[in-house]
């Protein structure tokens, strides 16, 4: 109970959200780190997945990107990087491993979201009339949806994680007050960062939940069966 | 002398490093196998109750909702909160291992149980089982390939989070990954990496091999239902492609896997 009651004390210390080491500058990194990398894994993993799951080709390789990518160590991708000629660009290395880190959940998802829309749907779609880009904007990627989001919540969660993570090899970020309590050996400092990373990544799941449901091209439809 | 100056030169690829080195090596990989062993093994007996409370409405939701965001919390702080309770130790790591595979198994076990057909389960009653000799002797055994899928997807991720443990020095191969960060021994990190991925490959492989060992009806029936689909006809021969059978069985597995564990939608 003394650490829960010393990481109060120390949330409530307001020193220790100011300044260079503090957690509103912690905070603006981590969420800068993962935003721009979010980005960035999007653009590269949705089309690439969404037009091989249109076109049903590639799926050996969108299934075992993701097999693959839980097998590697995020810290152990984190520190090569570090130690790479790129540990010399700042933030480079992080960014990268981000990157690499959230492709993988979103190909894998938004693939067999695509794989797994009924064909006898598409068939009726084609039956129709329509071309193949109708069928993928007006048949597919509405039925595709919901593990093409699936995806990209995997993959924000993960790289909040690999970003917290990322100051095991020396970079900012929220993890940063961890990695500096265990230093300082100062068990209510981890047990204060600790939750807030755990908060944060609780906050960003959420918010995608809702933005999913938001966004929802089903959304308000009868008949589906969601 | 030249064997030495890959030490000196701090090269990535160092035979002398794996040499000299070679205790500090096994050590670190029998203390990672150590840590991911004790956690999926305690992470399958936790998970098991939980799939089978999960299978009441009433529980589903809680338990389910649980474990993912269990699996939603950074690992480095998982273990940062569990610091209180246990100290800088093995069983720190172990649990928090244990609660990130909990997601994956309750899931897969679940979904396992759930697939195990009705008429199974009726005619297993019609003959006088119990429940407990139902669930043990009927919907286990059917449920046994969702379940070896999950264990195996809970391993690997396992193998690779183990790692992280370095925080607290029970890092296994981690350990020297964090170790070599510090010291800018580019040898040590990259061969510890190379060992972790390694081990990742081969606890799955093991674990193909044990699956394919314990459910040998999934590879019996591949074949019947490929051709015709209920009827029970065996073509002459079938059975003989032993190695592809196999080869299917991962991609299935896997596939099958990966959907179980990241498609359903957390609460």
């Amino acid at each position: 109970m003394n650490a829960i009651s010393g990481a109060w004390d120390w949330l409530t210390t307001g020193a220790n959200w100011q300044g260079e080491k503090g957690v509103w500058h912690r905070l603006t990194e981590h969420l800068y780190f993962s935003g721009v990398c979010l980005a960035v894994a999007c653009l590269i993993a949705l089309p690439l997945a969404l037009w091989l799951g249109h076109l049903g080709k590639g799926g050996a390789l969108a299934v075992n990107i993701s097999n693959i990518g839980r097998a590697v160590p995020t810290l152990a991708v984190l520190v090569l990087l570090t130690l790479t000629p790129l540990g010399e660009h700042g933030d480079l290395p992080t960014l990268i491993a981000l990157v690499l880190f959230a492709v993988p959940p979103m190909l894998t998802n938004a693939y067999l979201g695509m794989r797994e829309v009924d064909r006898s749907v598409v068939e009726a779609a084609r039956g129709m009339g329509m071309s193949g880009g109708q069928v993928f904007r007006r048949v597919e990627l509405p039925l595709a949806y919901g593990l093409v989001m699936t995806g990209i919540r995997s993959a924000a969660v993960q790289v909040v994680a690999t970003a917290t993570l990322a100051a095991m090899a020396g970079e900012g970020g929220l993890g940063r007050i961890i990695t500096a309590g265990f230093n300082l050996q100062n068990t209510p400092q981890v047990v204060a960062g600790a939750f807030l990373v755990a908060l944060l990544a609780l906050l960003v799941e959420a918010a995608l939940v809702l933005a999913g449901k938001a966004f929802d091209p089903m959304r308000g439809r009868s008949g589906t069966a969601r | 002398m030249s064997k030495q100056n890959c030490l000196v030169a701090n090269d990535w690829i160092c035979g002398e490093y794996l040499r000299s080195r070679s205790q500090d090596l096994t050590d670190a990989t029998v203390q990672h196998i150590g840590i991911t062993a004790a956690s999926v093994a305690i992470g399958v007996l936790v998970a098991f109750p939980l799939a089978l409370l999960a299978r009441r409405k009433a529980f589903a939701g809680p338990v389910l909702g649980l474990t993912t965001v269990l699996y939603t919390v950074p690992s480095l702080a998982m273990f940062s909160l569990l610091l209180p309770l246990f100290g800088l130790s093995a069983s720190l790591v172990v649990t928090g291992l244990v609660m990130y595979s909990l997601t994956i198994l309750v899931r897969n076990i679940l979904a396992g149980l759930q697939a195990v057909p009705e008429e199974a389960k009726e005619a297993a009653r019609g003959l006088g089982y119990g429940p407990a000799r139902l669930l043990w002797e009927v919907e286990l055994p059917l449920a046994l390939p969702a379940l070896l899928a999950g264990v195996r997807i809970a391993t690997v991720s396992t193998v690779a989070l183990t790692t992280v443990g370095a925080i607290v020095d029970y890092g296994g191969l981690g350990s020297l990954i964090l170790d070599g960060l510090d010291t800018t021994f580019k040898a040590q990190v990259l061969t510890a990496s190379v060992l972790c991925v390694l081990l990742a490959l081969a606890a799955d492989l093991l674990l193909l091999g044990v699956q394919w060992l314990l459910t040998p009806w999934t590879r019996a029936t591949r074949a019947t239902r490929a051709s015709s689909g209920p009827r029970i006809r065996r073509r002459p021969g079938a059975g003989g492609g032993g190695p592809l059978a196999k080869a299917e069985d991962t991609a299935a597995a896997s596939a099958g896997g990966a959907s179980v564990a990241k498609a359903a939608d957390p609460v």
